[in-house]
């Protein structure tokens, strides 16, 4: 077995591991920290791949600013263990239940298959900032555009939500 | 690396934000769950883009790989601006109901 399959195998292990716990544990700000472990290890997976803005992107705004948000409305809701709702034991058994006999399904669909492809590890500039900067703004200009007039009603839309209702308007 | 093994890892963790979803009853674990399957399908994304680089047609194309990654970039965009909503609404929820217990979230069928 060589470095990279140890590699590989070591953050799989790791990002289920913390995926499990994240949905296993009581308190949400424990779940919080799980989940960002499992985007640690997702980029590391994208290093692995020699896709480095993808990895660094990864850390920045998901590692970095949505689960501060995420932490932030948790703190802010004073959420913990003993305010967690549970649900009941037998709906938990169906969920359980259904998503493992999806993923079976699913697993043993993938393994009928015959077709071997390999993934170029560690090397290959595909994921380089040079090749996507100008993957980006030679055909993708207009959804980057787009995206930021996305981001412009998101941020109104955020803030008209989020505002206190006035009195009168009740 | 064989391409099913980083099929297999993206449908566990799919599986696992699903499971998630269905097991939970707090608003916002709800939506971290949605984030992981997010997660879980660019990690695949960014596996079929360099299953493709390492063919042959990556010669005529130069943008034949990179196309992938460029995905996993607006997916990023799109979960960062639903996430700005997303937490809005469970405030705003939570304001009125005083609590983040999806159950409660059943007057429709009132």
């Amino acid at each position: 077995m060589n470095i990279t399959t140890f590699i590989f195998i070591l953050l799989s292990v790791i990002s289920v591991g913390s995926a499990l716990m994240m949905i296993a544990s009581k308190s949400p700000v424990h779940s919080i920290l799980w989940l960002i472990i499992v985007f640690f290890t997702i980029s590391g997976h994208y290093v692995l791949l020699n896709a480095q803005f993808l990895a660094v992107v990864n850390i920045i705004v998901y590692a970095g600013a949505i689960m501060v948000l995420f932490l932030f409305v948790v703190m802010l809701m004073n959420l913990n263990a003993e305010t967690e709702p549970i649900k009941n034991y037998r709906l938990q058994l169906v969920g359980i239940l259904s998503g493992g006999s999806l993923l079976l399904l699913l697993v043993l669909a993938l393994m009928k298959i015959d077709a071997s492809h390999q993934v170029q590890m560690k090397v290959g500039d595909a994921g380089l900032i040079k090749v996507l900067g100008m993957t980006l703004f030679k055909n993708y200009v207009l959804p980057f555009e787009i995206s930021s007039v996305l981001f412009l009603s998101a941020m109104i839309g955020a803030v008209i939500i989020g505002k206190k209702e006035e009195k009168s308007a009740n | 690396m064989d391409i099913k093994a980083y099929i297999a890892l993206s449908l566990t963790l799919f599986t696992i934000g699903l499971i998630g979803v269905l097991v939970r009853r707090n608003a916002i674990i709800i939506f971290m769950c949605i984030e992981l399957m997010l997660n879980a399908v660019n990690l695949l994304l960014v596996a079929f883009s360099k299953m493709h680089a390492a063919s042959p047609a990556v010669k005529a194309l130069p943008t034949y790989a990179s196309d992938a990654q460029v995905f996993v970039f607006f997916i990023m965009v799109v979960a960062a601006a639903e996430v700005s909503v997303g937490l809005a609404i469970i405030v705003m929820m939570y304001r009125n109901i005083h609590s983040v217990d999806v159950n409660f979230l059943n007057r429709l069928k009132h």
